[in-house]
């Protein structure tokens, strides 16, 4: 029983480091608290793996669902006065409702079914599981260290901002805490505790900052998640009310899609919300104002991913059905709309914002689709995502603080300036969207899956116009990055240390992944398929040697530049046969002198955010509408 | 499944087929335009005249981008050619040119920076019409290998005529063929001097020319794949194709990048969708 021992050690391991972040006083003793425990989290998650490989899925019979049961229910009426005391003292009104709603629905559950929900295992573990575990425990980690030094030079910049560092780590580590426990608890109740947690966590991160902008994207982000946490608690109440015991995600998957749907359908929006997919994709954009480890969190390892974690577990209950498709148009039209958006934003932020919902929406994609190669990609892109974006948040959170801005124009030359940070800022970028890296990979496996799934022609075509819209926007910040300025001086000098580990490891995941990605699809990927699908997918043996000969071929290409050449002759760029100086000045009409200044193509009159985001708001919203009436519809006419 | 001598053989043969039809391009051209046009070996002069050149440049940084651009594209070429899978060599060409693009970007220089920018949306003006060929070809012959898809018993263009129409199109673009030669252009006619090309010089030059001829046979190794279940006919539907986007080249003035754009996405989607959608049933509903 050793792996259940694991799995509670790895859900309140982060609550104790969590609770000494809270106590203790000397800068010292937080950097080597959280160092350490560091270390372990991302120790105990590997050893989990290796304890539990090769088993499938374990479930824990010996967990009681008393007193934990009613420790949550507790926590959860506690977390509720909360909100409701934040709702009272900034008069959001609309978050008092929700959170009325919600606890008036939780406190009719508590007592009207609670007793008769009976689970069998409250715990479980599988291939799926360990791979999010992987994800929040080593990168959530890493995260948490790369803030050690960011957060520090942050409050050096932002004297204004009262230092409540306390808090910041100590809400860090009861997110990862809630996300240990979000993809190990099998009893459904259990997922929504943690599913709120996560809420009232990223809430508080994203206000930290306590000005009115970062308050008020706090409460959007709020009412968001509340209103997905209100369909959750539905779902909850629907399973109570429809007398079968299927309060365990085990048993709900196995019931059939006649029963399983309706609550399926309620968890899939919370996963909507959760997941920022379209309509709800605004508070991950405004979640920006919050200090940058916490949007790498937020985007990579945590928050997001619950939401699609979700939607992934439940992808065989959505498989075939209208529900599903509508679902999966949701998201492949986010995926589309998102893509678009992100080309004509300037600010590097709210670029990966955009991003990570196009993603995201892919994912969803994938598993309102649900069959088994879908499921296949859905995870290849939870993996490789996690990794490219919490490089990308991470490293430019350190060029912000270094060139005072998110603007990627100002990010011209960062080669030449910071040659370091660049390359990681390339890798990750890279990573992003070109073969043979991870999301490529990803996405290549989303076309196979999308080509062999009913009506899955749709989906490919959605598929090839949002991803040609995603080289465009990466390929024009990499050019920016990778220009070599003939002016541009070397201002690198130290980067943290603790920053810079962080970084490091990172990119040398994001090339290890891509490396030993085919071994981790045979060994964890296609149990868990043949588990719960009874199928397997994965890329022929050819093409995977020819993507390891690409990479080596990309690892070894720049260590040519270290080789012995002899030095050509240097000129100066053409420039219209205008005198230039080595700056790029020239001497314009009435003999100003001027300097030539590139800027992106942001192509606002196409992609602007005015013209997109409010039909991304319409198609999904009546998307969503859809879903929730095709599933009625088959209740009725089963 | 796939066979390395062919892969070897594009990397040897590629060069000289491609600047063969280089040569045959500007004869016709010029014949069409009334004059009587250099040697049919005229380009291999030109590039050889380029490696004779001293190769300054910009900064150091050109030479690798121009140097990889060529690398990825005689690989590209090579994986087609060996029977590959055709997605995997959509991705390997994408990143070549993304290659091309960083190079000119390197330069920081206000006209390659232009062309740049204009080769991104070139490059999104097309991926998806050439990535839903492949997807077409694959619901047509079950199959992403490139070897498989020739060795159809039947004809794939009858299964997906809308698509290789809306290929045909595309293909204006990446032959760099008026009206759509946008981001760099072989005549003597651009706004933005040489557009990406502007800051590269002999020997990288010549290398980008060279790599141009790989592409050349590269697409026109596409243009094959829809007749490819008989060769006498495949080969006049190659000849057909390029003396056609000659033709086109000839008789256009060059767009807006926006039209470029636009009238490709509303082919791809156009094309797309109905001949996808016509497979898909003609399958009987299971692609």
């Amino acid at each position: 029983m050793q792996f259940v021992q694991l799995l509670i050690f790895l859900i309140l391991f982060p609550l104790v480091t969590a609770l000494f972040m809270l106590v203790a006083k000397k800068e010292i003793e937080r950097t080597w608290i959280v160092k350490l425990s560091a270390v372990a989290i991302a120790m105990i998650t590997i050893w989990l793996l290796i304890t539990t490989f090769d088993k499938g899925a374990l479930y824990s019979p010996l967990i009681p669902a008393e007193p934990s049961g009613l420790v949550m229910f507790i926590l959860e009426m506690l977390i509720a006065v909360f909100i409701l005391y934040l709702g009272i003292k900034h008069r959001k009104y609309h978050v008092i409702a929700l959170i009325l709603i919600q606890s008036a629905m939780m406190i009719f559950f508590e007592f009207s079914f609670a007793s008769s929900a009976e689970v069998t295992s409250n715990l479980f573990v599988d291939e799926f599981s360990n791979i999010l575990a992987l994800i929040i425990g080593i990168i959530g980690s890493l995260i948490c260290v790369y803030s050690l030094g960011y957060m520090k030079h942050f409050h050096e910049h932002h004297a204004g901002i009262p230092d409540k560092r306390n808090i910041f780590f100590f809400v860090m580590f009861v997110f990862l805490s809630a996300m240990f426990g979000l993809v190990f608890a099998n009893n459904i109740i259990w997922v929504y505790f943690f599913w709120e947690v996560t809420t009232l966590c990223s809430f508080l991160l994203i206000g930290y900052t306590k000005t009115e902008e970062a308050t008020n994207n706090a409460f959007s982000a709020l009412w968001m998640n509340l209103l997905g946490g209100i369909a959750f608690a539905g779902a909850i109440l629907w399973i109570g009310m429809s007398g079968h015991s299927l309060m365990g995600l085990d048993q709900l998957l196995a019931s059939g899609k006649a029963i399983a749907l309706v609550p399926a359908a309620l968890i899939g929006f919370a996963g909507l919300t959760k997941a920022a997919q379209m309509p709800f994709s605004s508070w991950l954009v405004g979640a920006m104002v919050a200090p940058t480890p916490v949007s790498a969190l937020l985007h990579s390892s945590t928050m997001v991913k619950a939401g699609v974690y979700i939607l992934v577990r439940l992808a065989p209950v959505f498989s075939g059905t209208a529900t599903g498709y509508a679902l999966a148009l949701v998201g492949a039209f986010t995926f589309l709309i998102a893509s678009g958006i992100a080309i004509s934003q300037s600010n590097a932020k709210r670029v990966l914002a955009y991003s990570t919902i196009a993603n995201l929406g892919l994912v969803v994609a994938c598993a309102g689709i649900g069959t088994y190669e879908a499921i296949w990609a859905a995870i290849l892109l939870i993996v490789f995502h996690a990794i490219s974006k919490s490089l990308l948040f991470l490293s430019v959170g350190t060029v912000e603080h270094r060139i005072r801005s998110r603007e990627i124009d100002d990010m011209n030359g960062l080669i030449v300036r910071m040659p370091k940070l660049a390359a990681m800022m390339v890798i990750g970028i890279a990573g992003m969207f070109l073969a043979p890296f991870g999301m490529l990979i990803s996405k290549w496996a989303a076309i196979r899956g999308f080509i062999d799934a009913p009506f899955g022609f749709i989906f490919v075509i959605i598929l090839v116009f949002g991803s040609a819209m995603t080289l465009f926007f990466w390929a024009k910040w990499m050019g920016k990055i990778l220009t070599v300025t003939s002016d541009g001086k070397h201002v690198e000098g130290e980067v943290d240390r603790s920053e810079w580990a962080a970084l490091v490891s990172l990119a040398g995941l994001s090339f290890i992944t891509t490396l030993v990605f085919p071994l981790v699809s045979v060994k964890l990927l296609e149990p868990f398929l043949l588990e719960n699908y009874g199928n397997v997918a994965r890329l022929s043996q050819d093409n995977i040697l020819i993507m390891i000969m690409m990479l080596f071929l990309l690892l070894l290409l720049p260590l040519s530049i270290l080789l012995p050449h002899r030095k050509h002759r240097h000129l100066a760029p053409y420039m219209g046969g205008r005198t230039t100086t080595q700056d790029m000045r020239f001497s314009g009409s009435l003999g100003v002198q001027k300097k030539a200044v590139m800027s992106n193509y942001y192509l606002t009159s196409w992609f602007g955010e005015a013209k997109l985001r409010p039909l991304g708001i319409w198609l999904c919203s009546a998307l969503i509408g859809i879903m929730f009436i095709a599933t009625v519809f088959r209740g009725m006419f089963p | 499944m796939i066979t390395f001598v062919w892969g070897l053989v594009f990397v040897l043969i590629a060069p000289v087929i491609g600047g063969l039809i280089a040569g045959i391009d500007r004869k016709v051209t010029a014949h069409m335009q009334g004059r009587v046009g250099p040697s049919i070996l005229q380009p291999f002069w030109d590039v050889g005249k380029l490696f004779e050149k001293e190769n300054a440049v910009v900064n150091e940084t050109q030479i690798f981008y121009a140097f990889c651009y060529t690398l990825f594209m005689a690989f590209t070429g090579a994986l087609f050619f060996a029977g590959g899978d055709l997605l995997l060599v959509i991705f390997a060409l994408t990143l070549s040119q993304i290659f091309l693009v960083l190079g000119a970007y390197s330069a920081n220089s206000p006209y390659s920076y232009v062309g740049a920018e204009r080769e991104l949306l070139q490059i999104m003006a097309y991926e998806p019409m050439v990535i839903l060929t492949a997807v077409g070809m694959y619901m047509a012959t079950k199959s992403f290998n490139v070897s498989d898809i020739a060795a159809s018993p039947f004809p794939v263009v009858l299964f997906i005529p809308g698509l290789f129409l809306g290929f045909l199109y595309v293909l204006t673009i990446k032959l760099r063929k008026s009206p759509f030669d946008i981001s760099t252009s072989h005549h003597a006619h651009q706004e933005i001097v040489k557009g990406v090309t502007t800051e590269f010089s002999g020997p990288s030059l010549g290398w980008i020319e060279i790599t141009h001829w790989y592409e050349t046979v590269l697409l026109m190794g596409f243009v094959w794949l829809f007749f490819a279940f008989s060769p006498i006919l495949a080969l006049v539907a190659v000849i057909v194709v390029y003396l056609f986007e000659i033709l086109i080249d000839n008789t256009n003035a060059r767009v807006k990048w926006q039209l470029a754009v636009k009238s490709s996405w509303a082919i791809a989607v156009v094309m797309g969708i109905a001949n996808l959608a016509a497979l898909y049933f003609l399958n009987g509903g299971i692609s």
